[in-house]
């Protein structure tokens, strides 16, 4: 079990106070998607939060998070190498295209060229090549939600944690997307979580639905 | 460990205050081994009693602080009821730090050269009246201090608004005014029923912090205020300053009357506290709705832009005094000369030096401390959490100590207790008290946007295994650069106006240009003075301009980085 691949949510329950927000008993394989949903204030997003590594102290979560086969509560944020959407894309202001991408891009690779065309082919893939220079407050909101992803992908993250990262995009931009996001879970082999609260979204992931917070 | 970080760095910013008290307290009670009292009496305050005018001293700066305090709320109240929303608001916003970057000195000097029988004002009135010489009038300097007072009011002003501004935004005031209006009030009620109570709330300690400074001010008071008698906090710097070192109980006596001045001061604030709720209860009851509020409009504006218009035709006196030559009563303009500058240029190097070195260290320390500071208030809820976070309330009391106690009575305590301890006045001596007031400035301007920063961009930063150090430095950082520096610049022009620290720390050896332009006053050189106040002016216009200029140079390509 424990050497299983893939991210196990075992018995995990998370409270504030006496009030139980949420509990949790899933696995998520590689390349699978696990939709949470659940009404605003159920702690979606609290549960993203505690695998990310961000729970805030006054809430106490019992049971456990392994990726991979690894308790990831002794480890800091910075060494779970579980990469984070949100809803906005949130791409550094003072930094361009470009250099908000060095900075997510895994330090193993070494030498400037090397980097900068690592950089240069992740905007390629998602149709932004040349956007190396350009100021990311310039982008559109499907612009910048494909550079926000190519980001987290080249730290080489271990999973995924999407908080309801399509629901400001519009229809048209959302599927495309969406099937941007998750065609890169399946690709890479790795677990993803994703809170939402629009079933199409849940219908788009394709895998396990979980409810948290009142009746499903 | 991080409680222990925040709790010494609120000690450090206490520390001097409490030891400063501790300072008077003592020699006043006659207590004071190095200059032979070893035995309490109560000698130093019967002497105190018997200096002839200390009564009508200390009621003179109850008075004018007092005064200077609620004249200037209501100015500020005034021009906020009247105009926040409109453009003119907007424009008097950019203002702002101009206005606030003059130091008190200087814009005391500035105003006094405004408004004396032989300047431009009676100059203009010269012509029609008649008159060929200033005429006899005690117009700076008026013995019941109403120059001081108004002199106070044009300083504190801005500086109040720049609180209230940024107070405004909880109070939702578009909201509130929409809400208010729809229920048919006009403008200024409903401004003043529905959003300065709690914009005031917010802003309670600031305007105490006016109040004591206003009823203990040394170098305004110098230049603008009465000198028969002067207030008491210019006599108790006087005793402080003699070489005489007895005068030290008489001084420390004094200093624990202008405590009790200051209290009294706040109390009686309290009780205009309640005289201000009274009169909005009773508004709300009577629920007049002022709709007929076009004239009060164009009224209540006025003296805040007055205030504004004062400052900086004063500042422009400085300019033509400074070049000034020959310049006989009704002329409207002096022969040109640089004499006066040539003068400067001889003297103020190192004078100008001092400043710089004290303002620069002073600031860089505090600067060090109050990261330091915000970081461990930050990282005690957890690592990169969204809770919102605020300054403690018992740091928040700490770091408003120095602010809220009178500079003059603790600052001779610190004096008297560096003599009793036999240390030498030396820089670092001076940039140690120059820091008890750079600090918390520094402090309160950068908490705000320390903590509003997003969390999620630190989150995205570790999920991308950034190291913390890494996120600091590439992330928070670089994000409030602009804010980092403002708080940088309004740190150094807290320094560069500091008179009194300099003046009874450096005891007289370490001369800075703010002191040397109030001596300088006293001594009736006009031309040269304003030289002095000029310089001591520009250098936190400088750095004030270059926080502006730095940010918007770096980020001059990212769109996401203008300020809001």
């Amino acid at each position: 079990m424990t050497d299983a691949a893939g991210l196990a949510l075992d018995q995990l329950s998370i409270a504030l106070g006496d009030r139980t927000l949420l509990v949790v008993d899933h696995p998520v394989g590689p390349g699978e998607v696990l939709t949470v949903m659940g009404p605003s204030g159920s702690g979606k997003s609290t549960l993203l939060a505690h695998v990310g590594g961000f729970l805030d102290p006054a809430f106490r979560a019992r049971g456990t998070v392994r990726l991979d086969g690894q308790d990831l509560a002794p480890l800091p944020p910075e060494r779970r190498r579980v990469g984070l959407l949100f809803q906005d894309a949130l791409l550094f202001p003072h930094l361009s295209v470009g250099e908000n991408l060095l900075f997510g891009l895994h330090p193993k690779l070494k030498g400037r060229a090397a980097r900068r065309a690592a950089v240069e082919a992740a905007l390629a893939e998602v149709e932004l090549a040349g956007f190396f220079d350009r100021d990311p407050a310039t982008l559109s909101g499907g612009q910048q939600a494909r550079v926000a992803l190519q980001r987290s992908l080249l730290a080489e993250p271990r999973a995924l944690l999407l908080d309801e990262p399509f629901s400001r995009l519009d229809a048209a931009l959302k599927s495309s997307v969406r099937a941007l996001v998750f065609d890169a879970v399946r690709r890479r082999a790795i677990p993803a979580i994703l809170v939402t609260h629009d079933p199409a979204d849940a219908e788009a992931a394709g895998g396990p639905v979980v409810t948290i917070g009142g009746t499903p | 460990m991080r409680s222990i970080l925040i709790a010494g760095i609120a000690a450090l910013l206490a520390a001097p205050v409490l030891i400063g008290l501790a300072g008077v307290v003592l020699p006043a009670v006659g207590y004071f081994p190095a200059l032979g009292g070893d035995a309490l009496s109560l000698q130093p305050f019967r002497d105190l009693l018997a200096v002839p005018g200390i009564i009508p001293s200390a009621l003179l700066s109850l008075a004018t602080g007092l005064a200077a305090t609620l004249l200037s709320v209501l100015v500020v109240v005034g021009f906020c009821a009247a105009s926040w929303g409109t453009a003119s608001f907007a424009a008097m916003r950019r203002l702002l730090a101009p206005l606030l970057a003059i130091p008190h000195a200087a814009a005391a000097l500035g105003l006094a050269l405004l408004i004396a029988p032989s300047g431009p004002l009676f100059r203009l009135a010269a012509l029609p009246l008649g008159l060929d010489r200033p005429p006899d009038l005690l117009v700076v300097g008026d013995p019941l201090g109403l120059s001081l007072t108004a002199g106070l009011v044009a300083k504190e002003a801005p500086f109040l608004l720049l609180v209230a501004l940024a107070a405004l935004p909880q109070a939702k005031p578009a909201r509130r005014l929409r809400l208010a209006r729809a229920l048919g009030y006009g403008r200024v009620v409903a401004f003043l029923l529905t959003v300065w109570p709690t914009v005031y709330r917010q802003i309670r300690l600031p305007v105490l912090a006016v109040l004591a400074f206003a009823s203990s001010v040394v170098d305004v008071a110098l230049i603008l205020g009465p000198s028969t008698p002067p207030t008491l906090a210019v006599r108790l710097v006087g005793w402080m300053n003699d070489p005489d070192l007895s005068l030290r109980f008489l001084a420390s006596a004094a200093a624990l009357l202008q405590l009790g001045v200051t209290l009294a001061a706040v109390l009686l604030w309290l009780g205009v506290e309640r005289v201000g709720t009274r009169l909005l209860r009773a508004a709300i009851h009577g629920g007049r709705r002022g709709t007929a509020d076009r004239v009060v409009r164009q009224v209540l504006p006025l003296p805040f832009r007055l205030g504004a218009l004062a400052l900086g035709l004063g500042t422009a006196m400085l300019l033509v005094w400074s070049f000034a030559g020959y310049w006989p009563f009704p002329s409207l303009l002096p022969s040109l000369s640089m004499h006066n500058w040539m003068r400067a240029a001889a003297s103020a190097g190192p004078p100008l030096r001092t400043t710089l070195l004290v303002a620069a260290m002073a600031t860089f320390v505090a600067l060090v401390l109050v990261v330091a500071l915000l970081k461990a208030i930050r990282a005690r809820g957890g690592p990169m959490v969204e809770t919102k976070t605020h300054l403690p309330p018992a740091l928040l009391a700490a770091v408003y100590l120095p602010l809220i106690v009178p500079q003059v009575a603790f600052l001779s305590g610190l004096q008297i207790a560096i003599i009793a301890l036999g240390w030498t006045p030396g820089l670092p001596l001076l940039v140690a008290a120059h820091l008890v007031f750079v600090a918390p400035y520094l402090l309160l301007s950068l908490a705000d946007p320390w903590f509003a920063l997003d969390p999620r961009y630190e989150r995205i930063g570790a999920s991308l295994g950034r190291s913390r150090p890494a996120l600091f430095l590439r992330l928070r950082l670089p994000l409030l650069l602009a804010p980092l520096l403002t708080a940088c610049a309004i740190g150094f022009a807290v320094s560069v106006g500091q008179y009194l620290p300099t003046l009874l720390i450096g005891a007289g050896r370490l001369p800075t240009i703010t002191t040397e332009a109030v001596a300088l006053a006293a001594g009736g050189n006009r031309g040269l003075t304003a030289a002095y106040a000029l310089l001591q002016t520009a250098l936190p216009c400088l750095v004030f301009a270059l926080a502006l200029a730095l940010p918007a140079l770096r980020h001059r390509r990212r769109r996401g980085m203008k300020p809001a």
